[in-house]
């Protein structure tokens, strides 16, 4: 039996953190993930978890921690957000890198500056392309469970990349929600026990990690990162199957909400979701047909799968709840539209920016952008793929 | 693992470069660096041990009955540390 | 027990090996070997290293001179690399993942500009935490690994190639950062300064100890480039006693907050001794500079005495 709780989106994840166990925590409080470690050292402090907390001086030091602690053979975890991830930006790199399954809980929000402390995505967007597995989750349950197929995921041997789970700052971590928990030896069961191949602390087979490596094999050993994120579609599937069984919640690369007879559709990664399902259904009373596709699995990002599930419609809008500022369009509208294009899907679409530094999304915004939809697909005219809406502008 | 080289495909590299077998080092010679050479006058060297240490090469062997023997000139790089610190003038360095 | 190096040269492997890729005659691999052969044979340690000369010369793809495990990640941050791997060697012998008759030491190599500069934030965290490991710096007094840049471990005047002896500015205007002093106030079990000199008694006695007295532990190690400082590499030995009869390197250790002196030259060489074979104060020579050597002088002479009156202060009532 499942419990039932209530429990705001830090609290959930913490838990996870608790059900899992893990060797070593580093982290560094920052506005909003601040109570992840807050909890969780609370855990420590009471001995209901094995862990060593590691208190460290800033997150520089919180990731590196995190690379030691799992090179060395443990199991390492941490949080953190906005410009705690930026200060961890050269090692969240070296992580990957180094082929190490740390996993990490993202609270989304604005990167510095200026100064900032609520949600949008440029930090996640920040490190879109380090290397990192990215799950996005719509609510608290979504980052419960992100974080309870992570290990799984992140340590199969066909993959050990890192994996960070990001749910939105205050719109989840702060909001209390009802949530199912699994049992903790249901978790402990499902997640496993760490058995790495090599690792620093095995006496019997001493190792290096970390070399200088040179023209003659740099190339080589992205190829083989490469390689480990594009393994990491099916790993990502299969675990989602797992954890189907064990709790009744499906998952995929990404959820589609009435979309299969959708004419207009929204793309959108995170809390928006929620929001625009509201959207969907009232536009669905009024007989618009309206649909959503939300993003979980924003790395690897599945290309041919979203290509595909978009192609029958007549226009879609991708959220970026992050500005690229390249004049071309957010990073999700990017991957979107170019997913389309390879695979050869021709679906009008725009982009709107949005939501930036905690700026509020209503539900009168996503209506808005369904209008501009039906408005392209009346005209079959696009004038300006690259939008905002929430902004005030002459 | 020391078959590791520039041929290696990708799939036959250790994972982030990692290597396992600790201290191959010991394959990758630098002898080659030298342009000049220490030469161990054996009968001039009363066992002191300064020298013992000096060598950032590892390259004066010291043996089980504590004695030190000639060196290896696999790695010797020809620094000339060793023969200033021997008090005896039991090293001498030579043009390689 | 006594100390005897032939009997420790004899019985305890090299762990940092040959096959490196060092300069020829340089000090951080004599310092880095002499600290490694302070653990005993059945201990397995783990080294984390700064980015750095002595990173990128002994772990190249794919060799490694390294026996035991080893990590780098980067400049910054070999400290907290360390300790990220001490506190899962905690968890995991508390959990018995591990074997509970095996031990394991904790070391880390840094040098002048990973550890003075650039890692000091997490060298200063580490320290503060208490993980049980031993921080060694190789202080070359620069950033030779990119070309003698001048780091706070430059002393005052020298000329390196960002603090350039020029018409104007005659070399590094600031004086050098204590950084023993620095580790001294985070007030851990046991501080060392100290260099390969003689029969290394100095240098492995004091690794031994940092290495087996529980938690955290700081040596700072002299540790001369032949390049960076400009003096024929073949003098390496004697550049380093010069510096320890001039008191421009004094060795000393702190054990609990109690200082101890440990070699007090009967005659006090003046320091044109230990700068006079280095280029990089060659400027200081010039007809005209005789100030420049004066001030030096003072500011040897002067942290000689602060730490004569530690020694003291510290070792009152005993």
């Amino acid at each position: 039996m499942s419990i039932r709780e209530r429990l705001s989106g830090n609290e959930a994840v913490a838990i996870a953190m608790k059900q899992i166990n893990p060797d070593v925590v580093a982290a560094f409080p920052i506005t909003p993930s601040t109570e992840i470690p807050q909890y969780f050292s609370t855990f420590v402090s009471n001995g209901t978890v094995d862990t060593e907390f590691v208190a460290v001086e800033s997150e520089h030091s919180a990731m590196t921690a995190c690379i030691g602690a799992e090179a060395a053979g443990g199991r390492a975890m941490t949080a953190t957000s906005a410009n705690g991830l930026s200060l961890m930006w050269e090692m969240i790199y070296i992580a990957s890198s180094l082929r190490l399954p740390i996993v990490m809980s993202l609270v989304n929000r604005a990167v510095s500056g200026p100064l900032n402390i609520h949600n949008d995505h440029s930090d996640a967007m920040g490190v879109r392309d380090a290397g990192w597995i990215m799950l996005f989750s719509e609510s608290n349950q979504e980052a419960y469970d992100n974080m309870l197929m992570a290990h799984k995921i992140a340590e199969h041997k066909d993959v050990l990349l890192p994996l960070m789970v990001c749910q939105d700052g205050f719109i989840t971590s702060h909001s209390i929600e009802n949530i199912e928990l699994v049992e903790d030896e249901k978790v402990k069961a499902f997640v496993g026990e760490y058995k790495p191949e090599h690792y620093l602390l095995n006496k019997k087979e001493p190792i290096a990690v970390g070399p200088l490596d040179l023209q003659a094999y740099l190339f080589e050993h992205k190829f083989q990162q490469a390689e480990a994120m594009r393994k990491a579609k099916q790993v990502i599937l299969d675990v989602a199957k797992e954890f189907e069984e064990l709790t009744g919640r499906k998952y995929s690369f990404f959820e589609e909400y009435k979309l299969d007879d959708a004419e207009v559709a929204i793309v959108c990664m995170n809390s928006t979701a929620g929001t625009t399902k509201a959207v969907v259904d009232s536009l669905r009373a009024q007989g618009v047909k309206a649909g959503l596709l939300k993003v979980r699995v924003f790395r690897p990002f599945p290309t041919e799968e979203i290509a595909n599930a978009l192609s029958h419609l007549k226009a879609v809008a991708v959220l970026d709840k992050a500005d690229s500022l390249n004049a071309a369009g957010g990073a999700l509208f990017e991957d979107v539209t170019s997913a389309m294009y390879v695979s050869g899907k021709q679906v009008p679409m725009v982009n709107y920016v949005y939501g930036i530094g905690g700026r509020d999304t209503k539900t009168d915004d996503i209506e808005g952008v369904y209008k501009d939809l039906l408005e392209i697909v009346k005209s079959g005219k696009i004038d300006n793929p690259y939008r905002y809406f929430g902004l005030r502008e002459e | 693992m020391t078959d590791i080289n520039s041929k290696t495909p990708a799939s036959k590299l250790t994972i982030g470069g990692n290597i396992y077998n600790a201290g191959n080092a010991r394959d990758f010679k630098t002898g080659d660096w030298r342009s000049a050479k220490p030469v161990f006058i054996e009968e001039k060297c009363k066992q002191c041990g300064l020298c013992f240490p000096v060598c950032p090469d590892d390259s004066i062997p010291v043996n089980k009955d504590q004695k030190r023997e000639d060196f290896n000139y696999d790695f010797c790089k020809g620094c000339g540390v060793c023969a200033k610190v021997c008090p005896f003038g039991a090293i001498e360095m030579k043009s390689n | 027990m006594a100390y005897n190096l032939k009997q420790i040269m004899a019985e305890k492997p090299a762990r940092f090996t040959a096959g490196h890729r060092m300069c020829a005659g340089c000090a951080a691999p004599i310092v880095g070997r002499t600290v490694l052969r302070a653990l005993k044979n059945e201990d397995h340690a783990v080294i984390s290293c700064a980015t750095g000369c002595m990173e990128v010369s002994t772990f190249i793809y794919p060799y490694s001179s390294w026996t035991d495990s080893f990590i780098h990640t980067a400049f910054e941050c070999a400290a907290a690399n360390l300790a990220g791997a001490e506190a899962a060697y905690k968890a995991m012998k508390r959990t018995g993942k591990l074997p509970n008759d095996e031990h394991t030491k904790f070391i880390a190599f840094g040098g002048d500009g990973g550890t003075y500069d650039i890692g000091l934030q997490s060298l200063s965290g580490a320290m503060e935490r208490g993980h049980d490991m031993v921080y060694v710096c190789y202080d070359n007094g620069a950033y030779m690994n990119t070309g003698i840049q001048r780091s706070s471990a430059t002393p005052r005047f020298a000329d390196t190639t960002t603090s350039p002896a020029g018409s104007k500015i005659p070399g590094k205007m600031q004086s050098r950062k204590d950084l023993a002093q620095v580790m001294a106030g985070h007030h851990l079990p046991y501080v060392a300064q100290t260099a390969p000199l003689g029969n290394f008694k100095d240098l492995y006695e004091k690794s031994e100890k940092a290495i087996y007295t529980e938690g955290a532990c700081f040596l700072n190690v002299l540790a001369p480039c032949p390049r960076g400082w400009g003096y024929a590499t073949e003098d390496l030995m004697q550049i380093i006693k010069l510096a320890v009869e001039t008191c421009y390197w004094p060795l000393y250790e702190i054990e609990n907050g109690k200082y101890t002196i440990n070699y007090k030259p009967k005659n006090k060489l003046p320091i044109e001794e230990f700068l006079k074979p280095q280029k990089r104060f060659k400027h200081m020579f010039k007809p005209g500079n005789e100030w420049m050597i004066e001030e030096f002088q003072k500011e040897v002479d002067a942290r000689w005495n602060e730490l004569l009156v530690l020694e003291e202060a510290t070792n009152k009532g005993e």
